[in-house]
């Protein structure tokens, strides 16, 4: 399953998509939860009693704000969260 | 000068963003002789429904305003669709809570977001060829894929403003002082096509409105201009994730036909029929849930 929390705005879209079917016996150890420098991963078990990583509740409402610091302009050549998500269950849409 | 106004002589405040609450029993069939009775209850942030199946069918269902209070709007809703058939609590197997106020519902023996369960109700209602579904709700918006089961594949949901959502047309059905089940047949009614309002804002949308209103549109117009904007929202919402066909609305919007035939033309494709209130897919799905997981448990 592709999951995508974010939102769109007057400002853009900004979507965080996992694909939730690359999460399920993570190879990576779910790494992306102590990669984020914001702690916005959190592991839980889903409606189809899956194991899998979703963005926390609040961050999916602020995150052009949250993931600022991490993108180019903050320093970052590489997103830390998709460096750590060896699978590749993560992307960002902007 | 006194400038003070007696609460008696002030005109009586009409609510012509209230819709229909609706209470619905299939009288063809008797619960007491079912094996399993489930139930699903979608308390979401504008509408509480209740929805009763039995042997994994439809038997009925609660629809109304959520109030102020989840725990209490749930047992409202569950308790009209069980008087109306005279069934009680104890008689149902098995109950799962979704929507916004999905743990809050004190009787509920599981939560299951409201993304999984509008999938699976709109998979009852369509048919197994349903495969993209928009769900207007009345405070956010979800695009969802999901597969012939109704097991979702790919969603997206947009709920950090109320712009193509059913509470953005409560607020122009009260701007206008229409009924909210007029607005979509009213947007028609119109000599020529109009521009989308031109705000995502469903505040600065309320403003345009008024704007256009004094610049000599009338009301049908201003319609049409509010339905085309929050057709082309939705939309921009669905091509995020694709649309394929199969397609099916569900919540309060997909009684609008201002909207459906808006968001259609867009699209290109038409939207899927159903005889079932689109506004109960969730609490349905929810309560198929809890039959395949009653069965399980039974035979266990």
């Amino acid at each position: 399953m592709i999951a995508n929390y974010g939102y769109k705005d007057g400002s853009g879209e900004y979507y965080i998509s996992i694909d939730t079917d690359k999460c399920i016996s993570c190879s990576a150890g779910h790494a992306c939860l102590t990669a984020c420098p914001k702690s916005m991963f959190e592991t839980i078990t889903d409606d189809y009693d899956d194991e899998v990583t979703w963005v926390k509740k609040p961050n999916c409402r602020t995150l052009a704000y949250d993931c600022a610091d991490c993108k180019p302009s903050g320093g970052y050549t590489s997103l830390p969260c998709m460096t750590a998500c060896t699978p590749g269950a993560i992307k960002h849409s902007w | 000068m006194n400038a003070e106004v007696k609460a008696d002589t002030l005109p009586e405040k009409k609510e012509f963003w209230r819709w229909q609450e609706n209470v619905w029993i299939d009288e063809t069939k008797d619960w007491k002789t079912a094996k399993i009775i489930t139930c699903g209850i979608d308390v979401g942030s504008v509408s509480s429904q209740a929805v009763l199946v039995v042997d994994g069918e439809l038997y009925g269902f609660n629809s109304m305003r959520t109030g102020n209070n989840s725990p209490d709007s749930a047992k409202n809703a569950l308790q009209g669709v069980m008087d109306k058939c005279g069934m009680k609590l104890e008689d149902i197997h098995f109950v799962v809570g979704t929507g916004y106020g999905r743990v809050n519902v004190p009787f509920a023996h599981k939560a299951i977001t409201e993304i999984a369960c509008h999938a699976r109700g709109a998979n009852y209602m369509g048919g197994n060829g349903v495969r993209t579904i928009l769900d207007m709700g009345g405070q956010d918006c979800k695009a969802i894929h999901c597969d012939d089961k109704g097991k979702v594949t790919n969603f997206l949901m947009n709920d950090k403003c109320a712009a193509g959502t059913g509470r953005g047309m409560e607020v122009i059905s009260d701007l206008m002082q229409i009924p909210i089940a007029e607005l979509g047949p009213r947007s028609f009614d119109i000599d020529s096509d109009v521009e989308a309002v031109s705000s995502v804002c469903v505040v600065f949308a309320k403003s345009e409105a008024l704007g256009l209103l004094k610049a000599g549109y009338t009301k049908n117009k201003v319609i049409a201009a509010y339905c085309q904007a929050m057709a082309e929202r939705v939309v921009s919402l669905l091509e995020r994730i694709g649309v394929e066909e199969g397609f099916f609305i569900t919540g309060g919007i997909a009684k609008n036909p201002g909207v459906v035939k808006r968001i259609e033309k867009l699209l290109g494709i038409k939207a899927m029929d159903t005889k079932i209130d689109s506004q109960i897919a969730g609490a349905l799905g929810a309560a198929l849930f809890g039959y395949t997981l009653q069965s399980k448990k039974a035979a266990a």
